[in-house]
């Protein structure tokens, strides 16, 4: 295809994301080094016979000419980076000098939104990630063991849980947990404690949120593997077997490194989807006591006061931890790419 | 599993049968519970005198004279307008979906025809930009759209969307265009054709299959999005995400909840149809990149 040719073809997708993707990305970072202007004061002396008191008011005048030169605010550079809402700098050093131990400077550390909000990131998409993936492996290894007839309608409910809206899912769910719900009614008969409230435990609110996440993702992982299973070669589980391999032999020595390649696609693109959780904290209302990044995000930027600066600077963060979690697939990619040629 | 030498033993039957149907349990039940639930009062669905209550009904029976009601329905489609939000998302989906297919099928064609270099960085810019959560672009739409006044209105958010679900469908597409032989177009550029005649006359024709597949996904996105919609939609334009998560700011008047359950199971049925009618091609669709990348 001439080059002419592919740039018309190309032209309207390459122009879409171009607009709508590569454009609000140079926005983010351009918003995360500029704060908006503070209101110009001021003070003006009023004088009556007998004394004179100061005020200092708003010069709204002054502050719309400045807000107009300049709409994108002053210059801060990467201060916002810096102040307490997000890297927390001074904050940090403080902690590190007056902690006694490691623990200490950690559970101090998470009184800081932006650590704890990384936490809770971090923990849901590293226990979430291998969990489904051994549950998907399992759910594949037994479905192939059915009767044809019994696997369509196998797949069917399990595609459920992956397809419905992920808001959705999660409130089907929460609405469970919930203290006066059938789970959370189970739970506290289980625990014989009347009182147990989902919604009021950290530790329980963690744990719903990553079953979430294993029961929502599980079915992806599952189809994925199940369609491997197909392709499994019959005469090595047949040698296996000459061989004397006991069924669990089986599984592990030839059918898991016959799916290994797609347990890594599945991990690459559970882990890059996993840390962008936003819903089920949204689904679960359990911003008091789990926030990940992205629902740090929404939250700057749904407040009343929307804090664009801050959701910029958290939002470029966000992204270069995306990139990091996303070089092993673009070196494999490149490698592939390169065999290629 | 044909050969007698390959059958598990009856232990090991059980067990995977077993398996599989906890799994099963897992999967559907919190679905059947909450549809069922949602004929029922907030005290019987929310229980905490006694869970049965949820199963029999008494206080829906009580209250409407019927162990079901639809009360909950009733409030949320008629007295909070949620028709008003299923509305929105058809036509967001539609277009989006429409949109986005046109523009991705003749991207990944062509990049499944170039053979030169730079469609790979294409495809690996895509594949970063895939990545890349929409709430952080979202913080960067907000400032520009409010400045054209542009914020709040549909096509805003169907463009946005668009946008966000190319590079999955340039991938996906690329991948489905390269199964195609080339022979079929070449030997139309033999016989006279233009490359765009030769794209209209010889590969649409046969594109369907993939086209299908790769439009229920962006049919999804464009259906669950929530940061997109809930961001840059105003209060009169909201689709049922937003709107359910609008429901839930208000919980705390009764017979609130009910009607977020109900617009709940209202939102889940249309996926429910979609998985029955699509099943195979949405399972192909999962593999397709799996079974390649």
């Amino acid at each position: 295809m001439k080059h002419r040719t592919f740039f018309w073809f190309f032209l309207p997708t390459g122009l879409a994301m171009l607009l709508f993707i590569a454009a609000p990305l140079v926005s983010i970072v351009t918003q995360s080094v500029f704060a908006p202007h503070e209101p110009v004061l001021v003070t003006v002396e009023n004088c009556t016979p007998f004394s004179c008191t100061e005020e200092t008011t708003i010069d709204r005048a002054a502050t719309r000419v400045l807000r107009d030169e300049e709409p994108l605010g002053r210059f801060v550079g990467i201060d916002i980076y810096l102040d307490r809402n997000h890297l927390a700098v001074a904050e940090v050093a403080e902690v590190w000098r007056a902690a006694d131990s490691i623990g200490d400077f950690v559970s101090e550390l998470g009184d800081l939104p932006f650590y704890r909000a990384m936490a809770f990131t971090l923990t849901y998409t590293f226990t979430v990630t291998p969990l489904l993936i051994l549950l998907g492996l399992a759910i594949a290894l037994a479905v192939n063991a059915l009767a044809k007839w019994l696997k369509g309608l196998v797949i069917f409910f399990s595609l459920l849980p992956m397809i419905v809206t992920p808001l959705v899912g999660s409130l089907i769910l929460f609405w469970m947990v919930d203290n006066r719900g059938i789970l959370g009614n189970f739970l506290s008969w289980v625990l014989n404690d009347p009182d147990l409230s989902v919604k009021a435990s950290t530790p329980l609110m963690w744990i719903s949120l990553i079953v979430y996440g294993i029961w929502s993702s599980a079915p992806f992982a599952f189809v994925v593997f199940y369609a491997g299973l197909q392709t499994m070669p019959e005469d090595q589980i047949e040698a296996a077997k000459i061989d004397g391999a006991s069924r669990w032999q089986q599984v592990r020595y030839i059918v898991v490194p016959h799916l290994m390649p797609l347990v890594t696609f599945v991990a690459l693109i559970q882990l890059m989807d996993n840390f962008r959780v936003l819903e089920p904290i949204v689904g679960f209302q359990a911003q008091a006591h789990a926030q990940s990044l992205s629902y740090f995000i929404l939250s700057d930027l749904g407040g009343e006061t929307q804090q664009l600066s801050s959701a910029a600077a958290t939002s470029v963060m966000t992204v270069i931890c995306v990139a990091i979690l996303l070089s092993p697939v673009l070196v494999r990619t490149w490698r592939d790419f390169k065999g290629k040629i | 599993m044909a050969s007698k030498a390959m059958r598990a033993p009856v232990g090991l039957r059980l067990l995977t049968t077993g398996f599989v149907v906890f799994w099963l349990i897992i999967a559907a039940f919190p679905f059947l519970w909450t549809f069922w639930g949602s004929f029922k009062v907030e005290l019987d669905f929310f229980s905490i005198a006694d869970w049965t209550d949820a199963l029999t009904g008494t206080n829906t029976e009580r209250t409407h004279g019927a162990p079901f009601t639809g009360a909950g329905y009733h409030g949320a489609w008629v007295q909070e307008e949620f028709w008003r939000a299923s509305l929105n998302t058809a036509i967001v989906c539609l277009f989006v979906v429409c949109t986005s297919l046109t523009i991705g099928t003749l991207g990944g064609y062509a990049l499944s025809r170039s053979g030169f270099r730079y469609t790979f960085w294409l495809l690996i810019i895509a594949l970063i930009f895939r990545a890349i959560p929409p709430i952080t672009l979202v913080s960067g739409y907000l400032l520009p759209f409010f400045e054209w006044n542009v914020w709040g209105i549909l096509p805003t958010a169907i463009i946005v969307l668009v946008a966000i679900n190319q590079p999955f469908t340039l991938w996906m597409l690329h991948s489905f265009f390269q199964s195609i032989p080339k022979d079929l177009d070449e030997s139309a550029k033999v016989d006279g054709c233009t490359q765009f005649q030769a794209f209209r006359l010889v590969i649409v024709p046969v594109m369907w299959p993939g086209v299908i597949t790769t439009g229920l996904f962006s049919f999804l996105l464009a259906y669950n999005d929530f940061a997109v919609t809930t961001m840059l939609l105003s209060e009169s334009n909201r689709t049922m995400v937003p709107a359910i998560a609008a429901f839930l700011g208000t919980t705390q008047t009764e017979g609130n909840v009910m009607f977020a359950v109900a617009a709940v199971v209202s939102a889940t049925a249309p996926l429910f149809v979609l998985v029955l009618l699509f099943q195979r091609q949405i399972v192909s669709g999962l593999t397709a990149g799996a079974v390649k990348g």
